[in-house]
């Protein structure tokens, strides 16, 4: 898979990140600080929906109750990233962008970065855990490992 | 009733094309009136003659006020703009021709200027107020949910989609190169296009990667410069200099649930892997009154390799999934296979124009005067996109319906 010197995956470089929640995206985000991953469904038709918005795109209701998930999903797709697009990143390749599908939530897929393993190893299908990653005070973003790792 | 035939592109116009950034001193307000008046001067009409502009992708700062003031249109009765990015390309000569269709101008300029000095848009996602922000489009709570995986660049995303497509299909690295290094090989016979040396397979494997499995060939350019077209009735454009281009159809748009999709990457599993074309190629054969069969050259939006061959699935020149072997096959070589694509080089040899260059050589094919001409050639498919939803098309013709 990687043509280059490293083989195993890094994270992308903190500073990089910045988040910016609206009323429908707080309540994942204050979640995630207290390292709970929470997944709104829809109440009146029990569709869930990430990101989490203003309305239900199956039945158009707003109203949501918000579910703990365990974060145990598979790698639905990936990329490694090798070539630092921004000088910034240059400490930070190979880093491992991957589209996590969570079960039990008809679909919905959380993205983050896929860290502590060999990149030869990542694979689609590929069962993961999700690990909190605090950037900075109050911001902390869902990265991924392989399960059991 | 439908737009077909009721229109015709007669006049394309070009600034010459530049790396990234060696267009300065010019300004892209300035390149962008280059090009129109290019345009104009080769349909034989004037800024006179204009009274409507049909944009996309911010064309003119998603302003078209002092465009109109500058250069002198005597009045402006059409002003309209396709919503998001280069998934307009194509489309915006349809928004023209629709115009047109429905008596609301007459002759109607789409154009794209672009000038990446100030800006970048291989790390146009990168968040404001941190490190590349200077690139940036502005932060939104749903870009939160792809941003912090390191996702910055839409090269980066649409690998992610190419990837999806490799486990899903089999599709291999040995095809996107095919695309790469028959594109360029269209390009290296043009004086206009910016890479002109040879591309040889062992190159194409020993370049470095850049975002797996997109390696540098798989990438589009980045570049400074200007395309115009010009779009006027029918009736009036069997009048003019060249032979005139019908907008036999056009479409945009797509599956709502597409939706933000490289942004997002929670597009349904069936479409996951797709350029999000489907339903808009649906709408352009029904328009048309035609398919896949009748088109003799295809301008296919290449900003990345994989997404050539996505498209060929979506618009029906082959089975879905079965877009690697097409052209592994040589159907996309010209003047050899069956459906030659990308004539002028692409986005990813010529130049990047955000898709406008397409368009151009549309024109130029159905005209019989393209560079690498396609012999015979009398209908000619554009796309703009795979993109956030629009993605669009464009079918023009030699002859009417």
């Amino acid at each position: 898979m990687s043509d280059g010197p490293a083989t195993h995956a890094k994270l992308p470089p903190a500073e990089l990140i910045g988040l910016t929640p609206d009323v429908f995206t707080k309540p994942f985000w204050d979640a995630a600080v207290e390292h709970r991953l929470v997944i709104p469904r829809c109440t009146t038709c029990a569709t869930f929906r990430l990101p989490p918005s203003a309305f239900c795109w199956s039945c158009s209701a707003q109203e949501v109750e918000w579910v703990e998930h365990d974060g145990r999903g598979t790698v639905y797709s990936f990329t490694v990233i090798h070539h630092p697009v921004l000088p910034e990143l240059a400490d930070s390749v190979p880093y491992v962008p991957a589209v996590v599908e969570l079960p039990g939530t008809n679909g919905c897929r959380l993205v983050g970065a896929l860290g502590d393993v060999a990149l030869a190893e990542v694979h689609i299908g590929m069962d993961v855990e999700l690990v909190w990653r605090a950037v900075r005070d109050g911001e902390t973003v869902p990265t991924f490992r392989p399960s059991g790792s | 009733m439908t737009l077909r035939d009721k229109a015709a592109i007669v006049g394309v116009g070009a600034t010459p094309y530049y790396k990234r950034g060696r267009s300065l001193p010019q300004t892209p307000f300035e390149m962008a009136g280059k090009a129109m008046l290019a345009a104009l001067a080769d349909a034989g009409l004037s800024v006179t003659d204009v009274d409507g502009l049909a944009l996309y992708s911010f064309g003119l700062g998603g302003d078209t006020s002092l465009f109109a003031q500058v250069m002198g249109i005597p009045e402006v009765r059409f002003t309209a703009m396709l919503t998001g990015g280069g998934g307009g390309a194509a489309g915006s000569v349809g928004l023209g021709a629709a115009a047109i269709a429905s008596g609301m101008a007459t002759c109607v300029v789409s154009l794209m200027s672009l000038q990446q000095a100030a800006s970048r848009f291989g790390a146009s996602y990168a968040p404001k107020g941190k490190p590349g922000a200077q690139y940036s489009a502005p932060p939104s709570p749903e870009g939160n949910f792809i941003q912090p995986a390191g996702l910055v660049g839409p090269g980066q995303m649409f690998a992610v989609l190419a990837q999806r497509h490799m486990y899903r299909y089999g599709t291999k690295r040995e095809h996107f190169a095919e695309v790469a290094i028959s594109t360029r090989e269209n390009a290296r016979r043009r004086e206009t296009a910016i890479m002109r040396d040879e591309l040889t397979l062992d190159a194409y494997f020993d370049a470095r990667m850049i975002a797996d499995p997109l390696c540098l060939y798989d990438f589009c350019l980045e570049c400074d410069g200007a395309v115009a077209v010009v779009t006027t009735t029918a009736e009036r454009a069997k009048d003019l200099r060249h032979p005139p281009a019908f907008v036999r159809a056009s479409a945009n748009g797509g599956n709502g649930r597409w939706g933000q999709a490289i942004t997002w990457m929670g597009m349904p599993d069936e479409e996951f892997a797709s350029s999000g074309h489907r339903p808009v190629a649906k709408r352009l054969w029904d328009m048309a009154g035609t398919g896949p069969g009748d088109v003799d050259v295809a301008l296919l939006y290449d900003h990345f390799s994989p997404m050539v061959i996505l498209q060929l699935e979506d618009y029906g020149f082959c089975g879905i999934g079965e877009g690697g072997d097409f052209v592994a096959d040589g159907n996309i070589r010209w003047p050899t296979g069956a459906l030659p694509v990308n004539t002028h080089g692409g986005n990813l040899s010529e130049a990047y124009i955000i898709g406008m260059t397409h368009v151009k050589e549309a024109v130029e094919q159905v005209r019989g005067t393209a560079v690498n001409q396609v012999e015979g050639a009398k209908v000619a498919l554009v796309t703009g996109g795979p993109a956030s939803l629009p993605v669009s098309s464009l079918l023009v013709a030699s002859e009417p319906a």
